[in-house]
């Protein structure tokens, strides 16, 4: 049996780490969301259903159930869906053009890909204005996908590159021995040895990007709000912290129910029959 | 009505021990010859599974300066052989391998494989295949998926696929690890699984880049006499790369001893190893002793070569000239040492610097008129008072069939 002083010694730290600075907050967050709104930002008794219900769509004033939630909910996923996209194609290549080249080249372009993380990155939002005003693009949803992007880029580049830096080319070496064309050969030699830091890219690339605020507001204006504005929201200006919980339980649902599927389906088995 | 042949058609199923016709391959008439600026430059042997045609392949180095790694290879490879690349690192031999298997391209020359021209044909194009030194499998696939590989990328009937990975394995001996991933196996048996995959595609030449060096010495003795037997039942051509020259003795039909991208001397491991033609030859298969000399007289073949330990007479002097400076070599093994000089001529009067014990034999480092020589002589019984001691003077006694005249180099 495990004892309390082994629990200490060996995975305490880490599982009290988790408690103290996930599982509470989330505990507090779903305590709140079944909370009510007593003022501006404040909330307190009674318990109540409500904000879940508004969650799922129902409009207590005029008593009827609408899909507002469902489309901004909809919008986000689509829009970090196809920043993520946008991110591995322009990403996955460059981090093979940093990883191949010699050591001084490879240490300058990382460094000019860790550089913007030097300036505030609202400040780097704010001058995306300036840079596409004269294209008359703020705000739009194209200055909203190009603002994620430029966002989300180094955060998909950096892990796909620590695994084209461990490639073993003689793979490729070996499948294009073995009568693989040379995209055949790519596809069977290189391409699963860089597929944990791709999904570990795609992963931290549209996280984030589903609960984005700040490019959508900046750059993609108010018709294009997604489900981070919309919490947001509800944490500042509306100051309805309950409603606010409940809806980031909501996206935090999305996101898990996402890597459940894909552990489930596309693990390393579904991966590998892909190609 | 003919059959017309699709994408994945394979033609007929080749039993292992088919050796290729190279005249019917592709149903294209194989080539004869190689022309250079329409000049007829080398006929082909018929019977030759690759010819390296005057090849020369350089890299440029930092400052633009070239360093050749294959300076004006040419040599023929027959069919069905068990022919050996042997030579220290650095020497070309893995850069040949590279170019018969396609990775890279000559800057001058052919490469003719089973009468057609590859030169410019990139690896998937080859019917050759490759056994890696690193083995290079898949870790995503299990062993069955890695022999399949081949079979997989030339579209070849699933049916077909799993009788032809079967007997690959089988001929192997790894039939029983078959859903294992290479992570879950041994050295020893990755190297069967490489070998598995390449043997499976019955590819016209298999190349072999130093597959057993990262064995131990046991496996590799073991791995030594299966791999001959393995080519003999197939059939396959193999191009064994190595800088074990035991290891090439061991298992060569022929063997190219290679030295700074060129082929110092090519044959049968007898020749290399009883008649080297050059001191790098001579020392790096085996050990040998050489004597520096100038030719005094000839007779026939017959040549007498004064040294700085007197004249000593040679049986194979035939093309020398008198007053030309040569250097002998002799094998340890090949000098008799004796207790009392005789004087029946040809002796070398030496003393124990060193002896080595090494279990079968004993090798005795001398010293004669400033030279080092060594002397192997056999144990071959228990406390025989044959064996010399430590400043003991000793005649050597040089055969004149063993003392062998190298070429200037």
């Amino acid at each position: 049996m495990l004892s309390v002083r082994r629990f200490l010694n060996t995975i305490g730290p880490g599982t009290l780490w988790l408690v103290a600075f996930l599982v509470l907050p989330a505990l507090v967050m779903l305590a709140y969301s079944f909370l009510t709104r007593v003022d501006l930002a404040r909330v307190g008794p009674p318990w109540t259903l409500e904000s879940w219900q508004r969650v799922a769509g129902y409009d207590a004033l005029f008593q009827e159930w609408v899909g507002d939630n469902v489309r901004v909910l909809w919008r986000s996923v689509w829009v970090a869906g196809l920043s993520t996209l946008l991110c591995v194609l322009m990403g996955y290549p460059l981090a093979f053009y940093i990883a191949r080249q010699d050591a001084r080249r490879k240490n300058l372009l990382l460094l000019l890909l860790i550089i913007p993380f030097w300036t505030n990155f609202l400040i780097r939002v704010y001058a995306w204005i300036l840079i596409l005003r004269p294209f008359d693009l703020v705000p739009s949803l194209a200055a909203t996908f190009l603002g994620m992007v430029y966002a989300f880029v180094p955060f998909f580049v950096l892990p796909v590159y620590s695994s084209v830096e461990k490639i073993d080319w003689r793979l490729l070496e070996a499948a294009e021995d073995l009568g693989a064309s040379p995209v055949r050969a790519f596809l069977a030699g290189v391409f699963p040895q860089t597929l944990p830091g791709l999904v570990a890219g795609i992963i931290l690339t549209f996280i984030p990007a589903l609960g984005t605020f700040v490019v959508s507001d900046i750059l993609g204006g108010a018709k294009t709000a997604l489900v981070g504005n919309v919490i947001q929201n509800q944490f500042g200006q509306a100051g309805d912290w309950p409603y606010g919980s409940a809806l980031s339980f909501l996206l935090m649902g999305v996101v898990l129910l996402g890597l459940w599927a894909y552990a489930r389906t596309a693990g390393q088995k579904g991966l590998e029959e892909l190609i | 009505m003919r059959r017309v042949p699709q994408k994945t058609d394979v033609g007929p199923r080749v039993p292992y021990n088919h050796r290729h016709d190279p005249s019917k391959r592709h149903g294209v008439t194989a080539i004869t010859g190689v022309a250079f600026k329409g000049k007829r430059i080398r006929e082909l042997s018929p019977d030759a599974a690759v010819s390296v045609v005057d090849v020369v392949k350089g890299y440029r180095g930092a400052g633009g300066a070239e360093t050749r790694v294959l300076d004006d290879i040419d040599l023929d490879i027959r069919r069905g052989e068990f022919f050996s690349l042997l030579g220290p690192s650095g020497c070309g031999k893995t850069t040949l391998l590279r170019l018969l298997a396609g990775f890279e391209r000559p800057d001058a020359g052919r490469i003719i494989i089973g009468g057609q021209d590859m030169t410019g044909v990139p690896p998937h194009r080859r019917n050759v295949n490759t056994v890696f030194q690193s083995y290079a499998l898949f870790p995503h696939l299990n062993v069955q998926d890695n022999v399949a590989f081949g079979l997989r990328m030339k579209n070849v009937p699933a049916a077909a696929q799993r009788d032809r990975v079967a007997r690959a394995l089988e001929s192997v001996r790894i039939a029983e690890f078959a859903t294992r991933r290479p992570d879950q196996l041994s050295g020893g048996q990755r190297q069967r699984v490489a070998l598995a995959r390449a043997i499976v595609n019955e590819p016209q030449v298999l190349l072999l880049d130093e597959p057993l060096s990262a064995l131990d010495l046991k496996l590799r003795k073991e791995l030594q006499v299966e791999l001959a037997n393995l080519q003999e039942t197939l059939g396959i051509t193999f191009v064994f790369v190595t800088h074990d020259q035991e290891e090439a003795l061991v298992m060569s039909d022929r063997i190219a001893v290679m030295n700074r991208g060129r082929i110092e001397q090519l044959g049968r491991a007898e020749d290399l190893y009883e008649r080297p033609r050059t001191a790098f030859v001579a020392n790096f298969l085996g050990s040998s002793n050489l004597i520096p000399g100038t030719v005094q007289e000839l007779d026939g073949t017959a040549a007498m070569i004064r040294t700085v330990h007197g004249p000593l007479r040679t049986t194979h002097g035939a093309g020398l000239r008198v007053g030309q400076d040569v250097t002998l070599s002799v094998r340890p093994e090949k000098l008799r040492m004796e207790r009392d000089d005789v004087a029946v001529g040809n002796e070398i009067r030496a003393r124990v610097d060193d002896i080595v014990y090494t279990g079968a034999e004993n090798q005795y480092l001398l010293e004669a008129a400033g030279q080092r020589l060594v002397a192997f002589q056999l144990n071959s019984d228990i406390g025989a008072d044959e064996d010399f001691d430590y400043e003991e003077q000793v005649a050597l006694y040089l055969p004149p069939d063993n003392l062998i005249v190298l070429e200037e180099t």
